[in-house]
């Protein structure tokens, strides 16, 4: 199907389809001084205007004087919880005289409403490139090996909404990754629609990229225009210009190599002086996958059950065994993600587990910088090279 | 993830902190496994723990964990009476593949509970001993009262032509056996390196010193094969706790060859 175009009425429109049509719609919104991803109903609930300033360790909301829908970077948060919630119930069992049950079904009827999975499906609106090809790593993770059944069943029902990123953050770095700026078929998970906002005064409007039946189909309810020459060339100026405008780099010709050399560098005891092992960037990561499980029972011990939840490898008992921790130290510990992230993901999953967001750095409080941490050790394994 | 039910048919003392638990299941069919392979064990309102199969891969049914005692879901597993109800998931993880031994020589190294998932691979080859030259079980364990299977370690001995080799590390007064580090009986016992399949399992530092015994005899790195301990939890590589770099141990291993581990247990903390 041929690009359309839209107007912010249009944008609205479009909620309203993907309401009537079931949807539980999940957007951008402003909350608490960020960017959050939260259930809307109206475009009024969008961050109209606003654009984020990102730093390492730093995060700040900037009214940008204009009136774009997703003049943002990053938010704090990707599509990651609304998949793949923080916590899931694997089962729930029952003592009973001769032993105990054990049910796996009907899980629902065990979900608080409160809990994420109790509102599907989910229609995401204004996913970014960078977020997309998260979903398809966490695509590849969660159900390429051995399926988990229910994010597959919430990502099967999901529609998504994709944005071309027209403002990347100062921690962006997308370009190296080969992630964004602007989402394209066959790159990272596939979408139904993909919007570019165009900003031209008096003519605020959005290409819309059809790339589903269904993105064709929900289109088809909602007036549009035909996308002309230079509606096109305008979306294609918004991309470059994004482009342009990375606030980080990341070169990662040879990363893995890199990383498995440097295990036992100097630079994991240094980083191990700043981080604090708090954790925030694996939260914030868009594919970091790891979770724990929680055994919990009622308080007689008759009901009992499995909770998932998710966990980080920067947590001191990640690594526990009966004879103590493995990774006891927080150098080994941000070693472990790094390298996992960067170099052993592609080993176990064909891919880099970076994406390019940025958001590991924006969330740090120590504001440590991967990108920079990469860069070290790579001038580092040069300088040991250059020794006679 | 979610488990099967088996009842405990039978639990026999092995040493003061061990038991092993002879399991069936509940409804279905027993739990056909390889020698080398996993289940997660469940008791139910405390918790599931990663716990090595260790009876006979030809005859799965009762399925045959021996279980030590180190924290508290170990504990209640060991001191699950006949009749209680356990939860089991798997088989999980790669085997020994000890049948990759046939022709030539197979060392068995153990130490101390280690030697209860190398002990379907022995029964394996006691299964088919012809099919193998020379067979050597070098056992370790901390005291005399640690030691397990003494009628097994007997039984090979005896009726199947196995060298079996016994220390301990601290011997009591009416130990009149070897005390020292099972290295020490990798060095001595009376295999040909050159054919030898090795198959190691206890704590890491011990396994990382029997590889080097054993490539010390001339046992090619490929050819030796360590059983992996670390944090697991869902058993399919999804939950991320066992990570050895590039491997899942839940699913690449436990079991893997010492040529890939090489480089990532010499290193502290990985």
């Amino acid at each position: 199907m041929e690009p359309r175009v839209i107007d912010t009425a249009g944008v609205q429109a479009l909620v309203d389809a993907l309401l009537a049509r079931g949807y539980t719609v999940v957007g951008p919104t402003v909350r608490s001084g960020a960017i959050v991803n939260a259930p809307i109903t109206s475009v009024e609930q969008l961050p109209r205007g606003w654009g984020d300033d990102q730093e390492a360790g730093r995060y700040r909301l900037r009214g940008r004087g204009d009136d774009a829908l997703f003049g943002f970077a990053s938010g704090a948060q990707s599509a990651k919880p609304v998949f793949f919630p923080t916590e899931e119930v694997l089962w729930r069992g029952r003592r009973t005289p001769d032993g105990f049950t054990v049910e796996a079904e009907d899980l629902q009827d065990d979900r608080r409403d409160d809990q994420p999975g109790a509102d599907a499906p989910y229609a995401l609106l204004g996913v970014r490139s960078c977020d997309l090809a998260a979903i398809g790593i966490q695509d590849t993770v969660l159900t390429g090996r051995r399926p988990d059944a229910a994010y597959a069943a919430r990502r099967a029902a999901a529609f998504v909404v994709a944005v071309t990123c027209s403002d990347p953050g100062g921690t962006c770095f997308c370009v190296s990754t080969g992630t964004g700026p602007r989402p394209g078929p066959g790159r990272g998970a596939p979408y139904d629609l993909a919007l570019t906002e165009l900003l031209e005064p008096g003519a605020h409007r959005f290409l819309v990229e059809v790339t589903s039946d269904r993105g064709a189909e929900v289109l088809g309810d909602i007036g549009s225009t035909s996308a002309t020459a230079a509606d096109l060339e305008a979306a294609d100026g918004v991309a470059d210009r994004a482009a342009r405008r990375m606030g980080r780099e990341l070169e990662t010709d040879g990363l893995k190599e890199l990383l498995y050399a440097a295990a036992e560098s100097p630079v994991w005891d240094d980083v191990a002086t700043r981080c604090l092992a708090c954790a925030n960037c694996t939260a914030v990561c868009p594919t970091c996958f790891c979770t724990d499980v929680e055994d919990v029972t009622d308080l007689t011990g008759s009901l009992a059950g499995r909770n998932r939840v998710w966990d980080s490898c920067f947590d001191a008992d990640f690594s526990l065994l009966h004879g103590g921790r493995v990774r006891a130290s927080t150098g080994s510990r941000y070693r472990q993600w790094m390298t996992h992230k960067l170099a052993a993901w592609i080993d176990q999953f064909g891919m880099s587990g970076c994406v390019g967001c940025g958001r590991c750095i924006t969330w740090c409080p120590a504001a440590i910088d991967i990108t920079h941490e990469a860069a070290v050790l790579r001038r580092e394994a040069a300088e040991q090279e250059a020794l006679p | 993830m979610v488990p099967r039910r088996f009842v405990v048919r039978s639990s026999r003392p092995d040493t003061r902190d061990t038991r092993t638990l002879e399991l069936s299941p509940v409804d279905g069919g027993p739990l056909a496994f390889d020698a080398g392979q996993f289940t997660m064990l469940l008791a139910f309102g405390v918790g599931e723990v990663p716990i090595s199969i260790s009876g006979d891969p030809t005859a799965p049914d009762p399925l045959v964990h021996t279980i030590r005692a180190v924290g508290p879901v170990s504990r209640a597993l060991a001191g699950a009476s006949p009749g209680t109800v356990l939860g089991v998931r798997g088989p999980f993880g790669t085997g020994w593949s000890v049948g990759d031994g046939r022709g030539g020589d197979v060392v068995f190294v153990a130490g101390g509970i280690g030697l209860a998932p190398l002990r379907p691979a022995i029964r394996e080859v006691c299964a088919a001993r012809a099919d193998y030259a020379h067979v050597a079980v070098l056992y370790g364990a901390r005291t005399p009262d640690d030691l397990l299977y003494a009628d097994d370690l007997q039984r090979w001995a005896g009726e199947h032509d196995v060298e079996v080799q016994v220390t301990v590390d601290h011997g009591q007064h009416a130990w009149r056996g070897r005390v020292g580090v099972v290295t020490e009986l990798v060095a001595r016992a009376r295999f040909d390196g050159a054919r030898t399949l090795g198959l190691v399992c206890g704590p890491e530092v011990m396994m990382r010193y029997s590889a080097l015994a054993l490539l010390d005899r001339g046992v090619r790195k490929d050819r030796v094969r360590l059983s992996m301990e670390r944090n697991m939890q869902c058993g399919v590589g999804l939950c991320g706790h066992c990570q050895l770099r590039e491997y899942f141990v839940c699913v690449d291993g436990p079991v893997l060859p010492y040529d890939a581990l090489e480089p990532l247990i010499s290193r502290a903390e990985l």
